[in-house]
């Protein structure tokens, strides 16, 4: 039974995992599927993750600090808004320099505030995270191992933020195919001479749409600082932006196909994690820095070749203007 | 504009004198004034377009027609001027104030969504509430009906990508319809179309003239102007220099009022005496980057001192063909020979075919002949510039490269004669004057030239057809592809006629009319056919 017990513990360390990948990649999903190219994915995660964190040990309430984590990462979206859409910007350039500004601005505003190298505070006090929320029964269910451990492990004792992204990918399908707002979000990004000639704001629309994805940033951003570990620590997104747009690529900027390839990434993550300082048959105990770019080897071979043609919106990164 | 007001007359008929009821013209633009810049676009433009007529709209390009289907469309706005909807003032700010004030846009380059289905393209903007399900329910019934009564039948749920440029531009006509416009404007409609759809296209708009729609109809072919509209403003440099009864005009005195002097619409020649092969193509094919075969096994001979045509409707792999000729693209297999040697086996490239005297004009002037923030200077000698009376070693000449250009402006009557000037300041006409004087000049015994006149003026199109024939009757061999049937038919001697990758009919001049080509176009194979 130890290999059962072995495989759930993997997958409930890939949904941790796959949480904050599978948010940020709806996000840009939004963002893209407008025709913004969201390559800030990155540095509005990060500054979530910083703003909760220094909020909620502030405060004392983690509902502050996810606030404060969303309200930080739909400033930096309208930022990359007003370079790209406002002003017809470069929008590799604009969300590459947004993070780049992070990855620096918060570690500076952390060691000015709370003198502990750039660090926030831990987060041990009552309220100041979003923990696991237990299922009626889960303890009982953990008694018998199959299907028990299951409801106990993945089911239940997750954070509302784990349910809120589970929930998020038939809501965004259903915003995107089912709705109004979808169909135009659709055609902005496929072509806005279309929208603008069919009397709608092209730049009105790419704005919500960039602001949508601040707001689910601020989620993610949240979730690393608050959810996944007690407070905030340098560049501790470690390059999940990237992974959730290499996704949201892989999953041919579909939603159900986008957390297909999170789980997958989360899952290499995860078993890579569990990889070190195993020693497997025949080749024996594998390098851990080679266990380590697993999840990135795997994501170049991914988007170099398996992928088929990822057909982009058609577009994409073009800044719209009336005259063509 | 009384005298205007005074044509108009109840839906359904459109005698020019009979007094109907003084109704209000559909639409009547007062005095529309709109400067970019230095550049004054629209002049205190006045007319009115009666509700059930169809309103001919024409002048060169550069002549101010699409600014002011801006203004109307609310894509501009104008800085002067009134605009009057049914003899009610409307202040048109967006496409949504034009929408709403019943006017539908058809414009040259659709405006679909290509992956998105006919329905989906057609609701985008009205799609009747937050939720798609009921309002593409209703949707579907209303364009049903819309089908049935305006005969303009397509299939919703295809995807855009799937139909042809016909049925697409069907689908613009009915979003306009969908949203009950009354005043219908096409922006040259055929440019695109094989004669027979827009023949089709004619029969469509005729129905809604009867069905009391106002339509103004823009184009740059005076063929249309005669054949459908009922009125025609002629616009030059920004104003309106003539307004009449299309029936009291000819497509001579049209022409002479767009450029404002005599112009040949029709440059006299001689027939051909061809002479050897120049250029042999044999079993030519051509795939694209995803491996689909573009050109089917290709073969075709060019003799000295003829012009051949190749006419079809754009994208039937007339342009593969140029450019695997040209050497900028590989074919899969063939054979092209020229002056004793095999240009697919040798691989010789655009640079070695230029030297065995090939030139080329390629089709898309913007991104292939020319550098457009390049100086006018540079790009008379582009690719030329290596050859030695361009310089040295590792050196230009500029005196040399200055001469060149001054020289070659002089002779192709360039303006302005300004070689310093950035290429993209010029008029299309004069770009493409620069662009022949340079691949001419090289001499080459064979020159392949796609769309010569594409954006050019009427003026400039007689200019640059008495070259090409006057090279023809110079003993060289001339291969022209244009979409303009009416190019074809004026220059060429031979015409072969592409369709779907393939020759699929080869004509001599003499036998070649507009409704053998067209049938060819469309995919019929003629009866002396390859």
């Amino acid at each position: 039974m130890e290999t059962y017990t072995l495989i759930v513990l993997l997958l409930a360390a890939t949904i941790r995992v796959a949480t904050p990948l599978l948010l940020a990649a709806i996000a840009g999903l939004f963002s893209e599927r407008a025709g913004v190219i969201d390559l800030g994915l990155e540095g509005k995660m990060l500054g979530a993750a910083f703003a909760a964190a220094a909020v909620s040990a502030t405060t004392g309430s983690v509902w502050f600090g996810l606030g404060a984590g969303i309200a930080t990462a739909v400033f930096l979206a309208l930022l990359i808004g007003f370079a790209c859409i406002t002003h017809k910007g470069n929008q590799v350039v604009a969300g590459m320099a947004v993070t780049i500004m992070v990855v620096g601005l918060g570690p500076t505003l952390g060691l000015a505030w709370f003198g502990l190298g750039g660090q926030t505070p831990q987060l041990d006090g009552a309220g100041q995270r979003f923990t696991g929320i237990a299922w009626p029964g889960a303890a009982a269910a953990k008694e018998m191992p199959f299907p028990g451990l299951l409801y106990s492990e993945l089911l239940s004792g997750q954070n509302l933020i784990v349910y809120f992204a589970a929930a998020l990918v038939p809501l965004s399908a259903w915003i995107f195919y089912r709705t109004r707002f979808g169909l135009r979000l659709r055609a902005v990004g496929e072509n806005p001479h279309a929208v603008d000639t069919a009397g709608i704001s092209v730049n009105g629309l790419r704005y919500q749409a960039v602001i949508i994805s601040g707001v689910l940033c601020g989620v993610a951003g949240t979730y690393l600082s608050t959810a996944a570990s007690s407070g905030f620590v340098r560049d501790m997104t470690a390059g999940k932006g990237y992974l959730a747009l290499a996704a949201l690529i892989f999953g041919k900027w579909k939603p159900v196909p986008t957390l297909g390839a999170c789980l997958l990434f989360a899952f290499t993550d995860a078993l890579a994690t569990r990889l070190q300082g195993v020693a497997l048959p025949v080749v024996g105990v594998i390098p851990v820095q080679f266990i380590l770019a697993l999840p990135y080897v795997l994501t170049v071979l991914l988007l170099a070749g398996f992928v088929g043609k990822a057909v982009a919106p058609r577009a994409i990164g073009v800044p719209y203007s009336k005259e063509k | 504009m009384s005298d205007e007001a005074g044509s108009a007359t109840a839906p359904g008929r459109n005698s020019d004198g009979a007094a109907g009821a003084a109704r209000a013209p559909a639409l009547e633009l007062r005095a529309i004034d709109k400067r970019f810049g230095a550049v004054h676009a629209n002049r205190a433009i006045s007319f009115a377009v009666a509700a059930g007529s169809i309103h001919g709209l024409i002048g060169e390009n550069g002549a101010g027609k699409s600014t002011l289907m801006n203004i109307i469309y609310g894509f501009h706005r104008a800085d002067a001027g009134e605009i009057l909807v049914h003899g009610r003032k409307v202040d048109i700010t967006s496409p949504q104030g034009a929408i709403a004030a019943g006017i539908g846009m058809v414009h040259q380059h659709f405006m679909l969504v290509e992956n998105f289905t006919v329905l989906e393209n057609v609701v985008l903007g009205v799609e009747g509430g937050a939720l798609l399900a009921g309002g593409l329910t209703a949707a579907r019934r209303e364009l049903e009906k819309l089908a049935r009564d305006y005969g303009l039948e397509v299939p919703l749920d295809s995807m855009i990508s799937e139909l042809s440029v016909g049925l697409q531009q069907r689908v613009e006509i009915l979003k306009a319809l969908y949203r009950r416009a009354e005043i219908l404007i096409l922006d040259e409609p055929t440019a695109v179309l094989t004669p027979q759809e827009a023949d089709q296209l004619f029969k469509m708009l005729g129905r809604l003239r009867e069905q009391g729609k106002a339509i103004i109809l823009v184009t740059h072919k005076l063929r249309e102007i005669m054949a459908i509209t009922d009125r025609v403003t002629v616009m030059r440099q920004g104003a309106v220099v003539a307004e009449v009864m299309t029936k009291k005009t000819s497509p001579r005195g049209l022409a002479e009022k767009m450029v404002g002097r005599a112009v040949l619409l029709q440059v006299d020649k001689c027939p051909a005496t061809p002479g050897v092969a120049l250029l042999s193509v044999t079993d030519l094919e051509v795939r694209d980057r995803l491996g689909v075969p573009r050109v089917k096994g290709v073969s075709f001979e060019l003799r000295a001192g003829e012009i051949v045509g190749v006419a079809g409707v754009a994208g039937n792999g007339q342009s593969e063909l140029l450019e695997a000729l040209a050497g900028i693209r590989e074919p899969s297999r063939g054979e092209i020979r020229l002056g004793g040697r095999e240009l697919v086996r040798e691989q010789l490239d655009a640079r070695a075919r230029r030297a065995l005297g090939l030139a080329h004009v390629p089709e898309d002037r913007l991104r292939m002949g020319v550098v457009a923030s390049f100086s006018a200077e540079a790009n008379a000698m582009l690719g030329y510039h290596d050859r030695p009376r361009y310089g040295r070693g590792l050196f230009l000449d500029g005196a040399a490269s200055l001469a060149g250009c001054e020289a070659k402006m002089k002779e192709f009557d360039v303006r302005p004669a300004q070689p310093a000037l950035r290429i993209s300041a010029f008029s299309g006409g004069n770009q493409q004057k620069l662009v022949l004087a340079r691949e001419i000049d090289a001499d080459p015994s064979v020159l392949l030239i796609g769309q010569p006149t594409r954006g050019v003026d009427i003026g400039a199109i007689e200019f640059i057809h008495r070259r090409l024939i006057a090279l023809r009757d110079a003993g060289k061999a001339l291969l022209v592809v244009s979409v303009e049937l009416d190019e074809i038919l004026g220059l060429a001697d031979r015409i072969l006629v592409m369709n779907g990758g393939e020759i699929i009919g080869e004509l001599a001049r003499a036998e070649a009319t507009e409704e053998k080509i067209g049938l060819m176009m469309a995919g019929v194979r003629g009866e002396g056919g390859a």
